[in-house]
């Protein structure tokens, strides 16, 4: 799993916490045998392991009626679907991962977001109950695609609880829950409860819809972060809460920052990020990436609709059938 | 008996005008051996009669021990254990002579010091003294509280005979057991059968069996944890311990340095064994056996739901216990109902057993050792491994968990981490009547420090929450564990420290071990589930937990027990009693004086001392006006009880005319740097305030509460700040400490003590060092305000390894405003004297410590005391977070060798003032101003005396830099500004106190 730090002056240490603690280098757990790989999973080193990914069809709907945070250009729908299924080409060829694709449901203008609609870590999955009522019926497919892949399945049903997936952050050894519009306090309760075995904190989300706006995993121990303030202080208050120390991956623009990893048996570490043309300065901080496989992909459309790259699939990685 | 006692005092009196040094020697040869009561006199009164400390012939036993104490009573108390006894019962003696003590008052406390060779006398006859031998025994020797004022202690004997012994320091055990052994003897006439009794004790193993043996009623808490080891075959025991429960939910930790019976009280005699510090690296431990009870451990953690695990996690971790104490899955012999008698988690279904038998299954081959490893392995990683919690509320009264681990604090609100302080990042932890605090670094870009206050149940929860830190931080970020406070002196608060050895020590040790690996019978686990229902842990662990899910209140029990904690005080009244006589009593007395008089006075003499103070005297501010504030904001949160300030109180005390009590300010005076009126007059005050506390301390906390209301008022007329502030993050600089003055009485270690702190210090690790050196700072600034003290007394240059790597110069300017003519009295030369060989003493006690790395360690807490109580500074090496690192760092042990020279300028007219007469205190104000190489601090005192008011400013400037800085230009830079800022004003002293590294040495 070397993943080296080929990325260069991009690529620095995330010192755990300001101020004081710094020397704080998290737990350096050995590479975790097979046995144990079925419990917690696996440890860092399975860190974005994944066999299935769900996925769901955009609905026209979602040009002129998805929820989006700020006006601009309508969404091209036929652009927009030719981004998506180049997006579930590379999953489902490129990565050979078992792609499983909702239909598109017109009366969920955001449905293509699966994201939102289910947390899956290991063998469990949280069905959500979204921030935007508009959008809690699309749990309901979620959760039936979920049951086909025998999960162990957590509703949230509390009607005081909101929460979207976009606002959670699995780093593999943790979760952090961004506290947003979306998402509330009681939502990450209940997300706690669900995945006992991680330290659960709360990070305040302020000027962007999700915790993922700006940040996502671009590594086992590496979380690519946007170079806004908000992203920033958002990092430093994860820092701030963690045990580990995890490296950084600082790009210019929030949205880029959202990419999505996983760790191919055949390919080793793979990282599918925006592509140049949209964010040509972000994407120059990726190819720093040395030890990555990159794949560019281009969501132009979706992002009108403050869609990023992590928001159209939920992975999984089924290990057994029990 | 008494007549002669009363003699004997005279006697003292007479002696301790000589001075300090004869009552040194006093105690050598009081230390001859006790014979018949009037030889005893006899002797005693001999050395008092002759200023010449005679040499004891060391011929019996008991004459050694006395040799031993009167060191002690010098302040090595360490290496000798023994008076405690005869301290104790000395002071029981005490209060019928009373009335003279009170009027020779300065010289109570030279008094005492001699004394202590008498008391062997006067024990054997008296009634109470025998009542005091018998709580001696009982009591803790360990928890030396030492010095408490002498002034204090004639109030606690008016109180109650009950004394708690105090040890001044830590003998080895084997001279304690001696000493008692011996007293034992002297006693044996009027005790009979108390020698030899024993008592029965129950402990719970982690298998569930149950251990019981018979212990000696006065045994340790270590005795029955090594025989429990012993009987367990383990070595390495240092992650584990002993917990006893009061209630149902409350579990403490058995302190293994003192007497279980003074810790269990009433309770029964019936402990845990249980794992207290959760290794995190398992696979580190040495032997298999350890590893099996620290499964044990953890089985029992997620059986009972403290360990909250997922359903997966569970079913892996079941499969591995059923592989270790099953072995291999057997399909003919287990059946399917064969997990039944298992608990895997709190709530067992079927469905789990199902699994937990299939990944069984996968386990083939896995020998017991190996399933466990990997159930370690796996456990580990649980986020609540290892994490003790506490329940406590925030500032707003929101109900939080904090959680205790080997990497820091954690704070939880319901089940999510909403907050985290890694150990490097706190500076202190402290807690007050039930509030615990941190103060922490200053983030990044902020300025200041900041400290952080929770609100728990009761202060007993408080003081364990505290406990749990201090154990914690010392076990697994320091090489060594800190030395407790030096009982000379006189501390606030608790002065518990971890006594055991630190995870580096156990790896160390463990790395020694060479035996073949243990036997031992694996197959608990049903027994342990079996138990755990009744089990008294099993209750508080779920009750916690359920809290910790349900976001239960936890309950707010914010009512003291009143009760409980007028008895502690009064034990530690008793203890405080038999503080190290010959330590410099000056000092003790002061400190006294400033713990637990109001704040406000304490300030004025430690303010210029103690850049410390300072910050405790802000804190203290910050503290009352947080008060405020949230009452005002009608935020019920932080110390309900506290009333409004009643200045009144403050006024009607320090008008209060116990002229005898006034003495104690001579004392205080030598001490104090201070030959300055105004000091003394204030000092004199302080000695009636904690008068006056300690009386009240006895009747009980509620009194204690209102003098604190009043010195918050007090404090806040004489100060001006008018920062309001929130209980959370203070934007005050130095804002950390706790004010400490409410409990007069809570130096002892007793279980009740109301304040504790503790300064985690982390030596520089590599990146580390621009935060770290502030610490350094902080630890220079309290040498060096050691030093002024030894200055101020004599001249002198001193020597001081230091191990900090930042060069200081400090200049104190004393500028004395002479509105009118001030009245002056001569300086009791004997008194100087005293002083000076008091420091004298006091040096050599350092120097006597030897070791380099403690030397700042000893001298931080003690001028920590003087301005709050219980204040450990934990110069240590860092252990950091990481595994790794901490093998690193456990060799780099930066010590830098310092010379440090203290130079005093004085005018002449200052020495007069010295005398102090009495006078009044309009107003106290401390100001604190920072550069960045400099720290000023700017003390006025206004006092009225005989209708001359006195403005007395105080100025230190604390200079620290390196070679890049002239330290001698910015010296006179200072005091020329301090000229300008007050033309008005002459200077009358300058003590500049430089300290300048030498070398660095010991760096592997």
């Amino acid at each position: 799993m070397g993943r080296g730090r080929a990325a260069g002056g991009a690529l620095s240490a995330a010192g755990a916490g300001g101020g004081g603690s710094r020397a704080e280098p998290g737990r350096s757990d050995p590479p975790a045998s097979p046995r144990s790989m079925a419990g917690l999973g696996g440890g860092p080193a399975a860190f974005g392991r994944c066999t299935h990914a769900v996925v769901r069809a955009l609905p026209e709907s979602l040009c002129r009626q998805a929820l989006r945070s700020t006006a601009g250009p309508e969404v091209d729908f036929a652009r927009a679907e030719r981004e998506h299924q180049l997006y579930v080409g590379v999953l489902r060829g490129k990565l050979g991962l078992q792609v499983l694709e909702l239909p598109a449901d017109e009366s969920l203008p955001d449905c293509v977001f699966v994201e939102d609609a289910a947390v899956v870590c290991e063998e469990t999955a949280l069905l959500t109950r979204p921030g935007a009522p508009s959008r809690r019926k699309e749990v309901e497919a979620m959760k039936r695609v979920l049951e086909s892949l025998n999960l162990n399945m957590v509703e949230m049903v509390d009607e005081n609880a909101t929460l979207d997936g976009g606002d959670v952050l699995f780093t593999g050894r943790e979760f952090f829950v961004g506290l947003s519009k979306r998402t509330n306090q009681r939502g990450a309760e209940i997300l706690a409860d669900t995945f006992k075995d991680y330290a659960v904190s709360t990070v305040p989300v302020h000027d962007s819809l999700h915790l993922k706006s700006f940040c996502s995993m671009a590594g086992p121990n590496l979380i690519a972060i946007g170079s806004s303030e908000a992203a920033q202080k958002a990092l430093k208050t994860m820092q701030q809460m963690s045990d580990h120390r995890y490296d950084k991956l600082t790009v210019p623009d929030d949205a880029a920052a959202n990419c999505i990893y996983l760790n191919i048996p055949s390919k080793g570490h793979v990282l599918l990020h925006r592509a140049p043309e949209e964010y040509p300065e972000s994407a120059k901080v990726f190819e720093k990436l040395k030890d990555h496989m990159l794949i560019p992909i281009a969501n132009t459309e979706l992002e009108k609709v403050d869609g990023a790259l992590t928001c159209c699939s939920v992975l999984i990685n089924k290990t057994s059938e029990l | 008996m008494t007549t002669e006692v009363g003699s004997e005092t005279e006697v003292k009196k007479d002696a301790e005008q000589v001075g300090p040094d004869k009552a040194k020697g006093k105690p050598e040869e009081a230390s001859e051996t006790p014979g018949n009561d009037k030889s005893r006199k006899a002797s005693s009164e001999e050395t008092q009669d002759s200023p010449v400390p005679a040499p004891t012939s060391p011929s019996s036993p008991s004459s050694q021990k006395k040799e031993k104490d009167s060191s002690e009573s010098k302040g090595i108390s360490r290496f000798l254990p023994p008076w405690l006894k005869k301290q104790k019962s000395y002071t029981l003696a005490e209060p019928k002579d009373e009335s003279k003590k009170r009027a020779t008052g300065e010289e109570q406390v030279a008094e005492e010091s001699e004394s202590h060779p008498s008391e062997g006398m006067a024990q054997p006859k008296r009634s109470l003294e025998t009542v005091a031998e018998n709580n001696a025994k009982a009591d803790d020797k360990e928890e030396k509280h030492s010095v408490s004022s002498a002034e204090t202690q004639p109030a606690k004997e008016d109180g109650k005979e009950m004394e708690v012994e105090k040890v001044t320091e830590e003998k080895e055990e084997k001279e304690k057991r001696e000493t008692k052994e011996v007293q034992t003897a002297e006693s044996i006439p009027q005790k009979p059968p108390k020698k030899i009794k024993t008592v029965q004790c129950k402990v719970v193993l982690l298998d569930g069996t149950e251990y019981s043996c018979d212990l000696e009623k006065k045994a340790k808490g270590q005795i029955l944890f090594d025989k429990v080891c012993e009987h367990l075959n383990l070595l390495e025991k240092d992650y584990f311990g002993l917990l006893f429960y009061e209630n149902s939910d409350q579990k403490n930790w058995l302190d293994s340095s003192k007497e279980i019976k003074r810790q269990i009280r009433s309770l029964p005699w019936l402990f845990t064994f249980n794992v207290k510090f959760y290794p995190p690296d398992p696979s580190q431990l040495t032997e298999d056996i350890t590893r099996y009870f620290l499964c044990l451990q953890l089985r029992q953690d997620i059986a009972s739901g403290r360990l909250p695990c997922s359903f997966v996690t569970h079913a892996l971790l079941g499969s591995y216990t059923l592989q270790a104490e099953m072995g291999d899955h057997d399909p003919d012999e287990h059946r399917s109902d064969y997990i039944s008698d298992f608990q895997f988690a709190p709530n067992q279904t079927q469905e789990m057993e199902e699994k937990v038998a299939e990944l069984h299954k996968t386990h083939r081959g896995l020998t017991p050792a190996q399933a466990d490893s990997q159930f370690l392995e796996n456990a580990k990683r649980l986020s609540m491994y290892g994490v003790d919690l506490h329940h406590a509320k925030d500032s707003e009264g929101v109900d939080i968990m904090l959680g205790v681990c080997a990497n820091g604090l954690l704070i939880y609100k319901d089940r999510l981490r909403i907050n985290r302080f890694a150990w490097p990042k706190i500076l202190k932890i402290s807690y007050k009547r039930s509030n615990f605090y941190i103060k922490v670094r200053p983030a990044e870009l902020e300025q200041f420090e900041s400290t952080i206050g929770f609100k728990l149940p009761n202060h007993r929860a408080a003081k364990r929450l505290w406990k749990v830190c201090v154990e914690h931080h010392t076990f697994f970020r320091l090489l060594s564990p800190e030395q407790p406070p030096k009982s000379k002196f006189l501390t606030l608060g608790s002065k518990f420290r971890y006594s055991g050895r630190t995870q580096a020590q156990t790896r160390q040790a463990s790395n020694l071990i060479d035996r073949p690996a243990p036997y031992f019978e694996r197959s608990s686990s049903k027994r342990v589930s079996r138990s755990l229902d009744g089990a008294p842990m099993s209750i508080s662990d779920q009750s916690l937990l359920r809290d910790f899910r349900t976001r239960g209140q936890p309950g707010g029990d914010k009512i003291i027990d009143l009760a409980a904690a007028g008895e502690a005080k009064l034990k530690e009244g008793g203890r405080e009693d038999d503080g190290s006589p010959l330590k410099t009593p000056q000092l003790e007395l002061i400190q006294d004086g400033k713990s637990n008089s109001l704040r406000v006075d304490g300030e004025n003499i430690y303010v210029r001392h103690s850049n410390l103070m300072l910050e405790d005297l802000d804190k203290t501010q910050d503290d009352l006006l947080k008060h405020q504030a949230s009452i005002s904001e009608l935020k019920r949160n932080f110390m309900e009880s506290t009333p409004e300030p009643r200045p009144n109180e403050w006024e009607k005390r320090r008008i209060t005319p116990l002229s005898l009590q006034t003495q104690g300010k001579h004392a205080s005076r030598a001490e104090g740097p201070c030959t300055e009126v105004s000091n003394a007059d204030k000092s004199s005050h302080e000695t009636l305030d904690i008068v006056e506390e300690k009386k009240q301390a006895e009747v009980g906390i509620e009194e204690t509460l209102v003098i604190d209301e009043t010195n918050k008022g007090k404090i806040q007329v004489a100060t001006d700040a008018g920062e309001t502030c929130k209980v959370e993050h203070l934007p005050k600089k130095d804002s950390s400490s706790l004010p400490s003055d409410s409990s007069s009485s809570s130096s002892s270690e007793s279980e009740d003590e109301e304040v504790g702190e503790y300064q985690p210090h982390h030596r520089a690790v590599e990146e580390v060092i621009r935060e770290e050196q502030e610490e350094e700072e902080d630890v220079k600034r309290k040498e060096h305000e050691e030093k002024i003290q030894h200055v101020e007394a004599t001249l002198e240059v001193s020597q001081l390894t230091v191990p900090a790597e930042c060069t200081q110069v400090a200049a104190e300017d004393l500028v004395q405003e002479n509105a009118t003519a001030i009245p002056t009295e001569e300086k009791n030369l004997s008194e100087e004297i005293k002083q000076d060989l008091g420091e004298e003493k006091e040096e050599e006690q350092l120097k006597l410590n030897g070791d380099v790395s403690h030397v700042d360690t000893d001298v931080s807490p003690q001028i920590i005391c003087c301005s709050e109580p219980p204040v450990v500074k934990t110069e240590m090496v860092t252990i950091s977070d990481a595994t790794q690192r901490t093998e690193i760092s456990t060799k780099e042990v930066p010590i830098v060798q310092t010379e440090t020279k203290t130079i005093t300028y004085e005018s002449p007219q200052f020495d007069g003032s010295a005398g102090g007469g009495a006078g009044v205190l309009l107003s106290a104000q401390t100001i604190t101003s920072e550069s960045i190489s400099t720290t000023t601090t700017t003390h006025i005192t206004k006092m009225v005396k005989g209708g001359v008011s006195e403005t007395r400013i105080e100025k230190r400037i604390v200079i620290t830099g390196d070679a890049d800085i002239d330290h001698d230009e910015a010296l006179a830079q200072a005091i020329k500004e301090a000229k300008e800022q007050h033309p008005d004003m002459s200077v009358t002293r300058v003590v500049v106190h430089k300290e300048t590294e030498l070398a660095e040495e010991d760096e592997d």
